[in-house]
């Protein structure tokens, strides 16, 4: 039945791609003797289809743990998600078909050429002989590998590993696709490549679910932004709202002199970039003119010392150091999270 | 909504049997690959024919009027057998290394159809070196008297051999946390044909040992295949041999799949 079938496809349209509700998950203490350590406590995520969604943090945070949890290759402690309309638990082989993950380790073989591992995960999607040809063929064209087809992906650059292996996730035409830390490892040409690849899926209207170590790269890529701390959202919001939210702006101010600039330096131990050849200060503010104003004379009674100041909307990574420089927010129940590196096998 | 009535968890026979076959066909292509391993699990068991023929051979009496190399082959068939499908230990924990076994299970491939892929692959690559063994068997003097029936008997019980090392040892990959740890187990596979009566009557070791070696599941298979080959009355020790083998299968596979649950989440 096509029309029951497109029925259900929009009503799974209409709803969120992704979205989970207290998301919990702790690792070890199963054997009694450890108490386990939470990665995860309790993560509330909503990605629109057709949007590209980054979630960030710094490495050990817990962005691959989400991630798994959500393509249905880890059980969460507690919580529910549903992707692409499907329950992550009740549905695991609906949310496996409509989605595809491209981890932080490459998923193809090095052994292959780039067309036989595209062919055979078409095969393994469930097209027949000649129409996974086509389609790696289509997608080796898509993504600039057609000239390397048929050589080991052993012979290939970062970049072209990266994009073989994101092109292997879509030979299912998956409407969710993952992509944990996409860009980790690669110099600047493939990072370049990548992000154009994501931009390209997401003018497709795929939905695209990232996780990155970088705000650079959230900004640029995605439509909203969550920073993952301390096993929770800190905040979440379009890279603009993730500005505003914090002190949003920056005042920079150029002394007249090197003394001057001594002089200045030892009233604003906070100030969150000083450079002495050049004698500038930055220093948070509201950016109202009365906090500018008070902020000015304070520091410069005589109105001698400051030569220029500059007003200006706060760096994401200002925001971000800000959201995760503060300790992790922690409940009674359980522990701060270990700081240990991911351990994977 | 999509999901008002859940159905319950199937469990989903029929897409293995596909994905089984294109997962073999993607082992042998990176079997082909690994020239080195390909050379090894090919030339070593030349080489241990001729070791045991020419180096051992003189000395060794076997207590019949068999020449040796013909007494011989079927116990270096079976080293070689142990030894090649051990390698189904590394193939497996290389997969595991890097991500695609996430990729393949996130395209709903099965954990038995990714490891039936390394398993069938190692049954080929055993077969081509039993082949190339049999060739220079019968190059320097093999002779067996075996009938066309007595001949497919025995690749049978060699192949049911196989398969069951090759699914212990995909198991054993499983529980490895690296290829190097993997490839010990190699050593310890590769050992056990030695304590049986695949290179000496057993009724030449001491007597514990002899103990050991008419109950471990080498010797009836040995036996079995040199009856078979021999044209000797072999009695039910064929069927013997094969429950060996099916009782390793199916405890394999078992423990592979629940292994594999455990290892991959
Ligand atoms: N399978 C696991 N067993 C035990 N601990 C784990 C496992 N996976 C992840 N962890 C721990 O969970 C924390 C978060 O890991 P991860 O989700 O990989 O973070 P990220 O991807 O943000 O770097 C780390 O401290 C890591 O050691
Ligand atoms: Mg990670």
């Amino acid at each position: 039945m096509p029309e029951a079938a497109e029925a259900t496809d929009r009503a799974a349209v209409t709803e969120a791609a992704i979205e989970a509700t207290g998301l919990t998950k702790s690792y070890g203490g199963t054997d009694g003797t450890r108490s386990p350590i939470p990665v995860l406590r309790g993560i509330d995520l909503r990605v629109p289809p057709g949007t590209v969604f980054a979630l960030l943090g710094p490495n050990g945070a817990g962005k691959t743990t989400a991630v798994r949890i959500l393509a249905t290759l880890t059980e969460p402690d507690a919580g529910t998600a549903r992707v692409a309309g499907y329950d992550i638990r009740a549905r695991r082989r609906d949310v496996r078909r409509a989605i595809s993950l491209t981890g932080q380790f490459a998923a193809v073989d090095e052994t292959q050429t780039g067309a036989e591992n595209l062919r055979m995960m078409a095969r393994l999607a469930g097209l027949g002989r000649a129409a996974a040809r086509a389609r790696a063929d289509e997608l080796l064209a898509r993504f600039g590998l057609s000239e390397a087809a048929d050589r080991l992906v052993r012979t290939y650059s970062g970049g072209m590993r990266r994009r073989v292996d994101l092109a292997a996730g879509l030979v299912g035409e998956p409407a969710v696709i993952f992509l944990d830390e996409p860009t980790t490892g690669l110099d600047p040409r493939g990072r370049r490549e990548l992000w154009d690849v994501v931009g390209d899926l997401a003018a497709r209207g795929t939905t695209v679910f990232l996780t990155t170590q970088y705000l650079e790269e959230a900004d640029q890529l995605a439509d909203r932004i969550a920073v993952l701390h301390g096993g929770v959202i800190v905040a979440e919001g379009t890279a603009a709202d993730l500005k505003a939210r914090m002190a949003g702006h920056h005042l920079d101010i150029t002394l007249t002199t090197s003394d001057a600039y001594l002089r200045v330096r030892t009233r604003i131990p906070h100030a969150t970039h000083h450079d002495p050849r050049t004698r500038t200060l930055g220093l948070p503010t509201d950016g109202t003119a009365r906090h500018v104003r008070a902020l000015l004379d304070e520091l410069d009674p005589t109105g001698t010392d400051i030569a220029h100041f500059a007003l200006r909307t706060a760096s994401l990574d200002e925001v971000f150091l800000t959201l995760t420089a503060s300790p992790a927010p922690t409940s009674d129940a359980s522990p701060p999270p270990s700081p240990k590196e991911p351990t994977h096998a | 909504m999509p999901e008002t009535a859940p159905p319950p968890p199937v469990p989903h026979l029929l897409p293995t049997l596909p994905n089984a076959l294109i997962m073999t066909g993607r082992s042998l292509r990176l079997s082909r690959r690994n020239v080195d391993a390909l050379i090894t699990a090919l030339a070593l068991p030349v080489l241990l024919l001729l070791i045991f023929v020419y180096f051992f051979g003189g000395a060794i009496n076997t207590g019949t009027d068999t020449r040796y190399v013909t007494y011989v082959v079927p116990g270096v068939l079976l080293l070689c057998a142990g030894f090649g499908s051990s390698s189904t230990a590394v193939a497996v924990t290389e997969d595991l290394k890097g991500g695609i076994v996430d990729r393949f299970r996130s395209l709903d491939v099965g954990g038995i159809a990714i490891l039936a892929g390394h398993v069938l692959a190692s049954v080929a690559r055993n077969l081509l070196a039993t082949a190339l063994v049999l060739a220079l068997a019968f190059a320097i003097g093999f002779r067996p008297r075996a009938t066309p029936s007595a001949w497919l008997a025995a690749i049978a019980l060699l192949v049911a051999f196989i398969l069951a090392l090759s699914w212990l040892s995909a198991a054993v990959g499983l529980l490895a946390k690296s290829p190097e740890a993997a490839n010990g187990y190699t050593f310890f596979v590769s050992f056990l044909p030695y304590p049986s009566s695949a290179f000496v009557p057993t009724d030449s070791m001491p007597a514990w040992l002899t103990a050991f070696s008419d109950h471990q599941p080498v010797t009836p298979v040995i036996d079995s295949l040199r009856g078979l080959l021999l044209n000797q009355p072999v009695g039910t020790t064929p069927w013997v041999a094969l429950a060996w083998c099916a009782g390793i299968l199916v405890g394999a596979v078992g423990s592979a799949g629940v292994l594999f649950r455990r290892r991959v989440g």
